[in-house]
């Protein structure tokens, strides 16, 4: 179990990652190396170019600028999880950072790597599609800003080109009124979600739904938004017959799944946690409204 | 003994080991770096079934950095013989299949090892098996005990006529009686995965070949060192005396790591045709496709019971995927079917044992060996009936144990040995109660009800068992204090971080009065003891703990007496305390053993003490006379969330008895780990393969271990029945907590869900499992 032979460049610019990401065929970026590493020594991924982020100043950090919530690609998992800028701008990028591996790997694992890598399970992704995230992508041709529901385009695949990188995460921040829920489940708890659910919504002053968003994980390739849920409870009063007929919508959603947990089953678990996620968030909204 | 509560036997001793082990200062196998060592990687079998049509290792043998890539031919050239000799003798096996060191044409299971590169380092081996040039020509898989029986199955191996490789069974009392006269029937089929081992540590060996010495040296992680010697001896040509084989430090055992693996062999010979040490360190990869586990087992039960609950009679057959050899026999299926009987009076037992070779890495024992499934049965059967003729479950356990007054007791089943399974002592009735009060039991209807006006389903489950420990014949031990005051002691036991230097100090310690500490324990070297068995079957308390027992009281009596003389004072007058023989009462009066061993050791024309043999030393033998039977009540409360199948366990109770406990807390750290591996193989750990037997679980992330967030604090109780059959008293305690768990985490998700009916058959209970289980309860 080892890589196979790879040049390894730790370039200290964004400016030479770019060049190197220009000029090299068949180049992986490194962020924190928590899914690629143990990859590449399987074998499964055998780029020839290896180029470390990890000595380029800037690609880290978390601030506020305007109504956004600015989020470094490199930014580790334990420093989101750490901030309390994050907690209180957008909770629910930090409630699902929570439910993200092991301390250990949030050690070493990036915003951005798990953004790139789209694993199924991953919490991440979920969470910013839920957020309309914006992403920043530059390459040594420009810089472009994508809506993260135009990023993923299958399985472990984004909308990135071969030269492109990730640099920031642009996130919006959490209103007087809204309210927000992250909800997975699995079987230990620092494992990748079976399914997961991320939801977002505002109430107006009525209580009802002004807007929603929810995203669930682990029942597609790829994170997908729940138009049809989300559309039957805009404008309603949110209670629990309501949530509980809204989300009954999802046992007719086309799942996919695998022997251990096949598609019924996951269908089950969606409309369980959108459930649940949607009551949570719901409770959030009229607290923080009330508070 | 002075102060045993403190320094012998029953003190909860630090570990002497743990020193090093905590600190990185251990010494495992890859830590070990032999001067001129080269490292080597295997080919393995994609595919779990075919014949191999083409082998090129031209590109791989050209590669920069590779010094040597063989085939089965090539290695065969060293050995005497064409297959590795494993097979143990066993009852109603059709033939034995013992494996190539590497396939020779046909390959039977994916990752069995084909081709073996050495090279500067394990990257550039790693690089050259990539440049093998493989084609094997597919033939059909078996991936099924049930189907792989089957008239017209294909065969998993054309070198065997079919694919039954074994049939035993039990076969007492009036079966057909108890039937016919039975009050109630049930009837259940239970299909049970196991897993495997998977210890931190994977295997690995070095091997080097000393020209002048004329000695190949193995390091193997390995728990049966001495087997390890045995068979290179065989299959190298060698004698005793040219083989020396050492376990280091060895990082968890479980099982696996007794049985000899073709690469045990593949690597020493190697370094023999080299002429230069040879090291491979298995990869976690290969840990899953090339170690052995345990695999599938298939039960077709009935059981019969009067009005009142009481037994009359189990039935059945039970078909046992055996995988694509027989390393290590076929006992396994037979320990399930006599572990299955535990705590109860069964007056008749009648089941046929079907053994299947499948495509799969060949079955043999992990932790339990076969026993946690058997347990299941029985107590999934007595849960069943329980329920049908709605008696509580406790009570209808009560109804039918053995009593105390009945040890011993003997079952009428014969063992491998031929002598009837014979439980030596202990209190079932008891042990239940105590478990029973401990987790309160009777309270806990009220809570249950409580909790479901919450809509919260909580449940409580109880199991009792019982585990054979302490397997013979024989273990050796040999205490030398030497003329420089060190206490060594050599045993055939072997060490996997289980706590075997702590356990032989701690009884060397409580006979000659010295601290743990001071003395050195040597395990796992065949040059330090020529004979051994090693480790498993929960044995080494009782073999090597005995046989240590005795050599130290030799040494003990021999330093009295040697003191009798030198003190000129009765042997009747003298105590062994601190490291020295002394005067009762009379304080400064004494010899330390230093002393006397330096006059034992004799000086050149100088007498020794009167009557004396030369050093204070003692070698034993303890040879068995039966099993010593350990047994427990686990109970477990679990909270489940039948929305998602989700299962919490919120309390884990166990009351254990393993008779005399040389030290508590090692035994509870072993009843911990147990548990832990039962949970596991009841949630988590799942051997998951195709139909063409490829498996889809060869990593953590796919097959899962419990990790420490999902394991509840255990409350554990300790009863202590000693066993009359060896002096220390002790029972072995190291796989006892896997056997209990599995059918009383079932019993208590089971009690949880009782609102919605659900019966639970098979293992492991995944979540989709369960939430399908209360989807159908809740469509009927």
């Amino acid at each position: 179990m080892k890589a196979a032979p790879f040049v390894y460049h730790a370039p200290d610019t964004l400016a030479a990652v770019l060049d190197l990401m220009a000029r090299l065929d068949n180049a992986r970026p490194l962020a924190g190396g928590q899914s690629l590493m143990p990859m590449m020594n399987f074998r499964v991924a055998t780029p020839d170019h290896l180029i470390d982020l990890g000595r380029v100043a800037g690609l880290a950090g978390i601030e506020v600028v305007g109504d956004r919530l600015r989020v470094g690609a490199m930014t580790t998992q334990r420093m989101l999880e750490k901030s309390a800028l994050v907690r209180e701008a957008c909770p629910l990028l930090a409630e699902a950072i929570d439910h993200v591996g092991h301390q250990q790997t949030r050690n070493r694992g990036t915003l951005g790597g798990s953004l790139c890598h789209l694993d199924p399970g991953a919490e991440l992704p979920v969470a910013a599609m839920a957020l309309g995230a914006e992403l920043i992508v530059v390459s040594a041709r420009g810089t472009r800003v994508l809506a993260f529901a135009d990023f993923p385009m299958g399985y472990l695949t984004t909308a990135l080109e071969a030269d492109e990188i990730l640099t920031r995460v642009d996130l919006p921040i959490a209103g007087p009124r809204e309210g927000w829920a992250f909800i997975e489940f699995n079987r230990r708890p620092a494992d990748f979600a079976i399914v997961s659910v991320a939801v977002r919504l505002s109430l107006d002053d009525d209580g009802q739904v002004e807007n929603i968003s929810i995203t669930v994980g682990g029942v597609r390739p790829t994170p997908l938004k729940l138009a049809e849920v989300e559309g039957l409870l805009t404008g309603q009063m949110p209670d629990a017959a309501i949530i509980a007929r809204a989300a009954a919508v999802i046992a007719g959603l086309d799942c996919e799944g695998d022997d251990l947990y096949p598609p019924d089953y996951r269908r089950d678990l969606c409309e369980t946690l959108t459930r649940r996620a949607l009551t949570r968030a719901v409770e959030r909204a009229k607290g923080r409204g009330h508070g | 003994m002075a102060e045993p509560a403190r320094i012998g036997i029953g003190a909860r001793t630090p570990r002497v080991e743990d020193a090093a082990l905590v600190r990185g200062k251990g010494c495992f196998l890859d830590d070990i770096h032999v001067p001129g060592a080269l490292e080597a990687v295997f080919l393995r079998s994609p595919l779990a079934h075919g014949l191999i049509r083409k082998l090129d290792l031209a590109a791989a043998r050209a590669h920069p950095g590779v010094r040597a890539v063989f085939a089965y031919d090539d290695l065969r050239a060293r050995l005497t013989m064409d297959r590795i000799p494993l097979a143990l003798p066993a009852a109603g096996i059709r033939f034995h299949v013992d494996p190539f060191v590497l396939a020779r044409e046909e390959v039977c299971y994916a990752g069995e090892p084909i081709a073996l590169v050495v090279a500067d380092s394990r990257r550039v081996a790693e690089d050259a098996v990539a440049l093998i040039d493989l084609e094997i020509e597919p033939l059909p898989a078996v991936a099924d005990p049930v189907k792989g029986l089957e008239p017209g199955a294909p065969r998993a191996r054309l070198d065997c006529p079919d694919n039954f490789v074994a049939s035993n069974g039990i076969d007492y009392g009036d079966i057909d009686a108890a039937f016919a006269g039975a009050a109630h029937v049930v009837k259940e089929r239970f299909r049970l995965d196991k897993g495997g081992g998977h210890s931190i540590e994977p295997r690995g060996v070095i091997a080097r070949h000393d020209p002048l010495e004329g000695r190949l040296t193995v390091w193997d992680s390995t728990q049966m060192p001495h087997r390890t010697r045995g068979v290179l001896v065989t299959t190298l040509g060698l004698d005793e005396e040219q083989v020396r084989v050492i376990a280091p430090d060895v990082g968890g055992g479980f099982g696996p790591k007794a049985v000899f693996h073709p690469e045990e062999l593949a690597i020493p010979a190697a370094a023999l045709l080299l002429g230069q040490p040879v090291k491979w360190v298995e990869d976690r990869f290969e840990s899953f496709t090339a170690t052995i586990g345990e695999r599938e087992t298939d039960w077709d039960m009935e059981a019969a019971f009067d009005a009142d609950g009481r037994l009359r009679g189990i039935r059945g057959r039970l078909r046992y995927d055996h995988g694509a050899a027989t390393p290590y026999g076929v006992a396994l299926p037979f320990n399930a079917c006599t572990n299955l009987i535990g705590p109860y009076v069964l007056p008749a037992f009648k089941i046929a044992i079907e053994l299947c070779l499948t495509n799969k890495t060949p079955a043999a024992p992990t932790r339990g060996a076969g026993r946690p499934q058997g347990t299941y049965v029985m107590e999934r059967l007595l849960d069943a009936m329980a329920a049908r003729i709605g008696l509580p479950r406790d009570e209808i356990r009560r109804r039918n144990f053995i009593a105390a007054s009945q040890m011993p007791y003997a079952v009428p089943v014969k063992q491998r040995d031929g002598s009837l399974m014979t439980y030596d002592s202990g209190d079932y009735p008891e042990c239940q109660r105590r478990a029973l009060a401990a987790a309160g039991w009777s309270d806990f209807p009220a809570r249950q009800a409580a909790a479901l006006r919450e809509g919260r389903y909580i449940g409580l489950g109880l199991t009792n068992y019982v585990e054979g420990t302490g397997r013979g014949p024989f273990e050796s031990a040999s205490i030398r204090v030497g003329p420089s005051g060190k206490v060594v002691v050599t045993t055939g036991a072997t060490a996997q971080g289980q706590g075997v230097q702590t356990m032989l100090a701690q009884i060397v310690a409580g006979v000659l009065g010295l601290e743990p500490q001071a003395i050195q324990v040597i395990a796992g070297d065949t040059n330090a003891s020529p004979m051994g068995l090693g480790a498993f079957a929960s044995r080494q308390a009782v073999t090597a703990g005995n046989a240590v027992f005795q050599a130290a009281t030799l040494v003990a009596e021999k330093a009295k007496a040697a003191a009798s003389t030198l003190l000129e004072a009765s042997p009747d007058d003298l105590e062994l305390h601190d490291g020295a023989v002394r005067v009762k009462g009379v304080p400064g009066h004494q010899k330390t053993l230093t002393e006397i061993a330096r006059s034992l050791a004799g000086a050149a024309g100088f007498a020794l003490p009167a009557g004396m043999t030369p050093g204070l030393a003692a070698a034993t033998d303890f040879l068995t006379t039966g099993l010593t039977y350990t047994n427990g009540c686990h109970l477990a409360e679990v909270e489940v969330d039948p929305e998602t199948g989700g299962v919490k366990i919120n309390r884990y109770v166990v009351v254990h008895d393993c008779g005399t406990m040389i030290n508590p807390m090692m035994v509870e750290g072993q009843i911990l780990g147990g548990v832990a591996h039962g949970i596991g193989m009841t949630l988590f750990e799942w051997m998951r393969y195709d139909d063409q037997a490829q498996l889809l679980t060869a990593t953590f992330a796919d097959y899962l271990l419990p990790t420490a967030d999902v394991l509840p604090r255990l409350d554990i109780h300790h009863m202590i029945s000693p066993t009359p059959l060896n002096p220390l008293g002790v029972k072995g305690a190291a796989e006892s907590g896997t056997i209990g768990a599995p059918a009383t985490i079932v019993s208590a998700i089971e009690d949880a869900l009782s609102p919605f009916g659900v019966r639970i058959r098979d293992l492991p209970l995944t979540p989709a499992r369960l939430r399908a289980l209360v989807r159908e309860r809740s469509a009927a």
